[in-house]
């Protein structure tokens, strides 16, 4: 199972707790990831990745074993800590507004 | 007994004010979304219990919530609204082309006579259908696809299409109002669109009479003369008597004729209410005192309602989609403050009271009149 941690008010609209857990079969990237967490989850879509590009949202990161993840291509593995459940998979939003 | 049921959207989040028929004591519940921006919320008014709310977030972008009972508990319904074929360029700031993007949703209108179908005005300015209770939406692209769509620019607030009026009397017939492009009209139910801005002057633009280009605020209608419309521009109260085709100035003596709200009285379709704001570089109200301005002459002549309100020390706006009327008799008025005040008058606007104080920075207030 893949851990994910989404951000306070995703959590409030997909109305989970601060981890998800959730099967992924074939290769574990960052699109095969967001496509299980929004099928899960459908309320998600949109406010991750944009409707039509698919691109991350500007103010939200990704984050995985402490590095930062959201340059890496949609498409690349992610490390095997996240494959395989040890580490979480981390969506965070910007620190930032009043 | 009738109820009122105020529907209050804030930088934090949404809130629901309730009362009967007397408007003396209010519930307040709340905050629905609490943390987020929600720009408007509106109910059908075939089915009052079906209420449409616009979160949008830098963060996440656009969301779209559905209450079917009234508010008591809201599901997330469509929120990918997607510009029909290639989206072109409109002109920026600066006046350099710049690509049409969807940022948020500033308004929802629900249709006059099904519950199920809402348009929606969008920000960057297009307008946008849902016939299936917001799970899908569709642009009625006529509007932004207008030949003077290259042309449109934002204002301050950004490239908003944020009134829509619908006509009563005639279903092929909507008005929408654009920041800073203006009004237009369609008489086919979204196919084609006209400007509709004859007599608006607005100084700072190279040409001050020209088609599109004007700082419309905000426009109203009374549901018996779908042909009269009120306008709060940028500068300049306006009224017109022939459904758009031509405008007049009945600024009259007001203190300012800078504002974002208008409203109609629910039962006097020559009474009409403005808040004014000082200037476009200070937006608060004139000598720091907070007025609504109602004219019962449908402008011109216009009178001070301050019993209530702060005459002094106030620095607070009152928004574009902040003001609202209900139906009942005396007609009650209410508007939102960015400081948080909702205030309500079940006078017209004789004597005001807060119904809560403390609230977020409100963005819009909408009223229902329950049965």
């Amino acid at each position: 199972m893949i851990r994910i941690i989404l951000p306070y008010h995703l959590r409030n609209l997909a109305g989970v707790e601060k981890e998800v857990s959730l099967p992924i079969e074939g290769p574990v990237t960052q699109r095969s990831l967001l496509d299980a967490l929004e099928a899960r989850y459908p309320m998600l879509r949109g406010t991750i990745r944009d409707h039509t590009t698919q691109e991350r949202r500007p103010l939200l990161r990704y984050f995985a074993c402490g590095e930062d993840l959201s340059f890496e291509a949609a498409d690349a593995p992610l490390p095997d800590e996240v494959a395989s459940g040890r580490e979480p998979f981390r969506i965070v939003g910007a620190v930032a507004g009043g | 007994m009738s109820g009122i049921r105020v529907l209050v959207g804030t930088r934090k989040g949404a809130f629901l004010l309730t009362s009967d028929g007397k408007r003396k004591e209010w519930k307040v519940e709340g905050p629905h979304f609490g943390g987020l921006e929600i720009y408007h919320l509106k109910g059908s008014t075939v089915d009052p219990n079906r209420i449409y709310a616009s979160q949008a977030s830098d963060w996440f972008g656009q969301v779209v919530h559905r209450s079917d009972d009234g508010g008591k508990s809201w599901q997330t319904v469509g929120n990918e609204f997607k510009y029909d074929g290639e989206p072109g360029k409109h002109l920026w700031y600066d006046g350099t082309p710049h690509p049409w993007e969807f940022k948020r949703v500033w308004h929802f209108e629900p249709s006059l006579t099904d519950p199920d179908t809402v348009y929606a005005g969008v920000e960057d300015a297009a307008l946008f259908r849902s016939a299936d209770g917001g799970a899908t939406w569709q642009e009625l692209s006529g509007m932004r696809g207008h030949s003077s769509g290259a042309q449109w620019a934002p204002g301050a607030g950004g490239m908003c299409l944020h009134t829509i009026l619908l006509d009563p009397n005639n279903n092929g017939r909507m008005f929408v109002a654009i920041s800073a492009a203006g009004v237009f009209r369609t008489d086919d139910a979204g196919k084609s669109w006209r400007p509709n801005n004859r007599g608006l002057k607005s100084d700072f633009m190279p040409d001050p009479t020209a088609e599109v280009g004007h700082c419309v605020h905000h426009i109203a209608m009374h549901p018996s003369r779908p042909t009269t419309l009120f306008m709060q521009k940028h500068w300049d109260v306006m009224r017109s008597d022939d459904g758009g085709e031509s405008w007049r100035e009945v600024s009259g003596n007001l203190p300012s004729d800078f504002g974002f709200v208008i409203d109609v009285h629910a039962h006097e379709p020559e009474t009409i209410y403005v808040v004014p704001i000082k200037s476009d570089s200070e937006h608060y109200p004139p000598e720091a005192k907070l007025r609504v301005y109602r004219s019962r002459s449908g402008g011109n002549e216009w009178e001070a309602l301050t019993k209530g309100l702060p005459q002094g020390d106030c620095y607070v706006n009152v928004l574009r989609d902040a003001m609202s009327v209900d139906a009942l008799d005396p007609c009650g008025v209410y508007f939102g403050t960015t400081g948080g005040q909702v205030y309500a008058s079940a006078d017209a606007g004789e004597r005001w009271a807060p119904i809560v104080r403390d609230l977020p920075a409100v963005l819009s207030v909408e009223v229902q009149t329950l049965p």
